[in-house]
């Protein structure tokens, strides 16, 4: 989990300076599995980019280079979403083990 | 419209790293309409709900955009007050830039309780657009039904007993409401159709009007099904025509998408853990009529668009 911040670190008043300051906050541990990517199978169709709902799919020029683990919750909805080439899925879920 | 890589060039205005369920319907609406408005600036404001909630856990924001938080039922008029004070700024010119204005709600902040303030909005003509993400009850407290909530659905304010199976009464129709305000732009879109909620929201914006987008946000906690089927199940209940996808444009109905082929409606239900019980034989009057109250409302609006 995130570091909680102490009182003097927060600005006067409680007030929140900086717009979408919830990219410092990780949820990545929340998740039971995680997406791997297989790029070979990719057709760049960003599916999984516009229907995640933590935009923990990255991007690198608008081309899916992988996923932001520190984000991501593990729901799934970016394997189910994915059409894969030929029927052959570019992005599967994998349990995670410790 | 402007396609996936023009969004994708565009950048996200909602963050990650918010607290909302893993497969949550709600930040896909806020991400997606935020993508599709985001060639210009703009201010948004959210009704207390679970997208507020997850959204803005202090000292965190996930809103890359000015945003303003509102008490439950009136998000509608917050953003009408801050359009209200824009419009005199400009005039004053202190302002030179086109600036647009957002309020997002759920069902409850939207049905029932913020109701009255959004009437009001939409008939003072405000430039804004209302985004209500229809989860079908309260989510964020705990699953109680609203006047969203569909007939049979099993919520923990109408759970499914010996003396009630699930919800007695239908649904409100409040696109209905919506639309008899005879305002530029009403429209209903889904989670799992990007393309159409895009669009929607691009020609929203460009009325320069109020307008209202009703978006049905499958909900993994309070309806009970898999995470990963979010978009799925929205896109199925378009495909039974539970939730028809259609728009008014200037008093105009027109269906933006027919299922080639009708599903019945048990297809979604029963993948759904809060309609269970409707699958015992005892239950079969209640989906007969489910079925038919679904044809008839469309067939309704079908007279409408031929109007």
């Amino acid at each position: 989990m995130s570091e909680l911040k102490k009182y003097k670190e927060l600005a006067l008043g409680g007030n929140i300076e900086k717009s979408g300051t919830a990219v410092d906050f990780k949820t990545g541990d929340w998740r039971s599995s995680r997406p791997v990517y297989h790029p070979e199978n990719c057709i760049q169709c960003l599916f999984c980019w516009v229907y995640c709902p933590d935009s923990a799919v990255i991007l690198k020029d608008g081309q899916v280079t992988g996923f932001n683990l520190d984000h991501c919750k593990g729901c799934g909805i970016c394997a189910h979403e994915c059409p894969g080439k030929k029927k052959v899925k570019a992005i599967v879920m994998e349990e995670e083990v410790k | 419209m402007a396609n996936l890589k023009e969004l994708a060039a565009r950048g996200d205005k909602f963050t990650g790293g918010h607290r909302a369920c893993a497969g949550c319907g709600a930040t896909i609406v806020a991400r997606q309409a935020l993508l599709a408005a985001g060639d210009k600036p703009v201010v948004a404001t959210c009704a207390t709900g679970c997208l507020e909630v997850v959204s803005t856990i202090f000292p965190y924001t996930a809103w890359d955009v000015p945003f303003i938080h509102s008490a439950f039922e009136n998000s509608a008029a917050t953003i009408s007050g801050v359009e209200a004070a824009y419009k005199s700024l400009k005039r004053q010119g202190t302002v030179k830039e086109d600036i647009r204005f957002m309020a997002f709600g759920g069902d409850g902040g939207t049905y029932d309780i913020g109701l009255q303030a959004l009437s009001g909005a939409m008939e003072r003509g405000h430039n804004m657009l209302y985004i209500c993400y229809d989860n079908q009850a309260y989510m964020n407290t705990g699953i109680q039904r609203s006047s969203a909530t569909p007939k049979g659905s099993a919520t923990t304010t109408s759970p499914n007993g010996k003396k009630i199976p699930g919800k007695v009464q239908f649904r409100k129709n409040l696109t209905e409401i919506i639309a008899a305000h005879g305002i530029p732009y009403v429209a209903q879109s889904v989670v799992g159709n990007w393309s159409d909620f895009t669009k929607k929201v691009e020609k929203a914006l460009a009325k320069g009007g109020p307008a209202f987008i009703a978006v049905l946000q499958p909900c993994r906690l309070g309806w009970g099904y898999p995470p990963e089927l979010t978009a799925e199940m929205g896109r199925l209940a378009v495909d039974t025509n539970f939730w028809p996808l259609y728009e008014v444009e200037d008093g105009k109905y027109k269906i933006n998408y027919t299922p080639k082929e009708r599903k019945p409606i048990t297809e979604w239900l029963f993948q759904q853990e809060r309609f269970r019980h409707l699958k015992r034989p005892e239950n079969q009057a209640i989906l007969e009529e489910i079925q038919k109250d679904i044809d008839l409302r469309w067939e309704n609006l079908g007279k409408k668009c031929s109007q």
